[in-house]
C-alpha cells in the first residue's frame, strides 16, 4: 500500500508531467486561459490517462515484450518496435470510444468535456505517460496508480497555471513579452515552485 | 519561386513554430541539456516532418476526412519507429539518454499541426517544404537554447569544456539552475521577448487596456 502511495505522490509532485517532463505544453499553454475550461481539460486528462496507461501496460507485458508471446507458441517473439504504434492506437482508439461512451450515458459530462476529447490524442502528456510506463516497467497495479497520479498532476498544473494567468492579464506587461513570453516565464516559476516537493520521498 | 522561398523561409523567424505557433514544444525542451542530445533530436524531428508532410499530403486525396487523424498518427508512428530503430542501431547511448523524447516526436504538435494545416491543403513538393522548413525553425530555437543551457550549466559545448568548471581546477562556477527544467521556460520566453521586439507584428494585442493614472495629478 505504501509503495502505491509513493507512486502517486511522486507522480503527482516530484516527477510532474507538465513542470518536469514538459509533457503535454502545446494544449498546457494554449487552453491555459481560464480556470473553468483547464479544470475540464484536466479532468478529461485524469480519465484519459487513467484508463489508457494500465490498457497499454497490458497490451506491452501479453503481447509486444519479449516472449511475452509464449502463450500463443512464439516464445521468441519480439515485438516491442511495435510499441509506437499500438500505444498511440490504443490512445486514439479510446478516446474515441469514451467520447461515444460519455454521449450515450453521460450526456452532462460528455457536454462539458466535448471539446477536450479530441485534442487529447494529441497531448504528448498521455503517451509520454504510457512510454515512461514502459521504461520503468511497472506491474499493472502500479500502472493504475501511476495513469491516475500523472494525470492528477497534470490536471493541478494546468489549474494552477490558468489561475495565475487570469490574474495576469490585468498587469502591464512589456510589448514583445505580452501574452505567450510571459506565459512562458510564468511556467517557469511554476516549475520552479513544483521542484521544491524534490525532497519529499515516502 | 517565391511561393517556393516563402514556404521554406517564413517558418523560421516570420512564423516560427515555436515562438509564434506555440507548436512543438512538448518533447522538446528536456533535450536541450546538452548540445548532442539536441542535434539528434532536431535531425530526427526534421526527418519526421519533411517525410509525413510528404507523404499525408500524396495520400490527402484518397483520406476519408472522419478516420483522417488516424490515418496521419499511423504515418507519423511509423516514421518515427524508423527514426528510434536507426538511433538504437547507431547511437545506441545517445537513444538511450533521449529515452522517451523519441517516441514523442509522435505527439509533437509540429508533425501533425503541419500535416493538418498545410499538408492536406497543397501538393507534395510544398508541403515537403514546409514540413523542411518548419523543423529547421524550430530546430534553430532548440539549438539557441542549448547553447545558453550547455556552456553555463555544465561549461562544456558538445562534451567538450569550454569554461573548466571549478570542480576541474578552472574558474567557472557551474550554474546547476541552468541544467534544471524551469530555466528552459525562461529562456524561450526571453528569446519570445527579443524575436517580438525585432518583429513588432508578432507583439500580442492587449486583452485588458490599464487606464492611465491620475491620481498623481489630484494629489499635486
Amino acid at each position: 500500500m505504501e509503495h502505491f502511495l509513493s507512486i502517486f505522490v511522486r507522480a503527482v509532485f516530484i516527477e510532474n508531467m507538465a513542470l518536469t517532463f514538459f509533457l503535454g505544453m502545446c494544449t498546457f499553454i494554449a487552453i491555459s486561459k481560464k480556470i473553468s475550461t483547464a479544470i475540464g481539460l484536466g479532468v478529461a486528462v485524469v480519465v484519459v490517462l487513467a484508463i489508457t496507461v494500465p490498457v497499454n501496460n497490458l497490451i506491452f507485458n501479453h503481447l509486444l515484450r519479449e516472449g511475452a508471446l509464449a502463450w500463443a507458441g512464439f516464445p521468441e517473439v519480439d515485438l516491442s518496435f511495435l510499441g509506437y504504434l499500438s500505444y498511440i492506437g490504443v490512445i486514439a482508439a479510446m478516446v474515441q470510444i469514451l467520447e461515444m461512451v460519455l454521449d450515450r450515458y453521460v450526456p452532462v459530462l460528455y457536454n462539458a468535456l466535448g471539446v477536450f476529447l479530441p485534442l487529447i490524442t494529441v497531448n504528448c502528456a498521455i503517451l509520454g505517460a504510457s512510454l515512461i510506463m514502459v521504461e520503468q516497467d511497472q506491474t499493472f497495479g502500479e500502472s493504475v496508480v501511476y495513469g491516475l497520479g500523472a494525470g492528477v498532476g497534470w490536471a493541478l498544473a494546468i489549474t494552477a497555471l490558468a489561475g495565475v494567468r487570469e490574474k495576469l492579464k490585468y498587469s502591464d506587461v512589456p510589448d514583445g513579452l505580452r501574452g505567450l513570453g510571459i506565459t512562458f516565464i510564468s511556467v517557469g516559476l511554476l516549475s520552479l515552485c513544483f521542484m521544491s516537493f524534490g525532497g519529499i520521498d515516502i | 519561386m517565391t511561393q517556393q522561398r516563402d514556404v521554406l523561409v517564413d517558418p523560421i523567424f516570420n512564423n516560427n513554430p515555436i515562438t509564434l505557433q506555440v507548436l512543438g514544444i512538448c518533447s522538446a525542451l528536456a533535450v536541450t541539456i546538452s548540445m548532442t542530445q539536441t542535434l539528434v533530436m532536431c535531425l530526427a524531428v526534421i526527418f519526421v516532418t519533411t517525410a509525413s508532410s510528404l507523404v499525408i499530403s500524396l495520400v490527402r486525396n484518397r483520406l476519408p476526412t472522419n478516420i483522417r487523424i488516424i490515418v496521419q498518427m499511423t504515418i507519423i508512428a511509423s516514421l518515427v519507429i524508423v527514426v528510434d530503430q536507426v538511433l538504437q542501431a547507431v547511437a545506441y547511448d545517445i537513444s538511450k539518454s533521449l529515452s522517451v523524447f523519441v517516441g514523442l516526436i509522435i505527439t509533437n504538435c509540429i508533425v501533425l499541426g503541419r500535416a493538418e494545416a498545410y499538408a492536406m491543403q497543397n501538393g507534395p513538393w510544398l508541403s515537403a517544404l514546409d514540413g523542411f522548413g518548419n523543423a529547421i525553425g524550430y530546430s534553430l530555437i532548440l539549438i539557441g537554447v542549448a547553447l545558453v543551457r550547455e556552456p553555463l550549466g555544465a561549461g562544456t559545448l558538445m562534451g567538450y569544456e569550454i569554461f573548466t568548471p571549478v570542480s576541474n581546477g578552472g574558474w567557472y562556477h557551474t550554474n546547476g539552475m541552468l541544467l534544471l527544467s524551469p530555466s528552459a521556460f525562461f529562456i524561450i520566453g526571453l528569446f519570445i521577448w527579443a524575436i517580438r521586439s525585432w518583429k513588432k507584428d508578432q507583439v500580442e494585442a492587449p486583452e485588458y487596456e490599464i487606464a492611465a493614472n491620475v491620481q498623481y495629478r489630484e494629489v499635486m
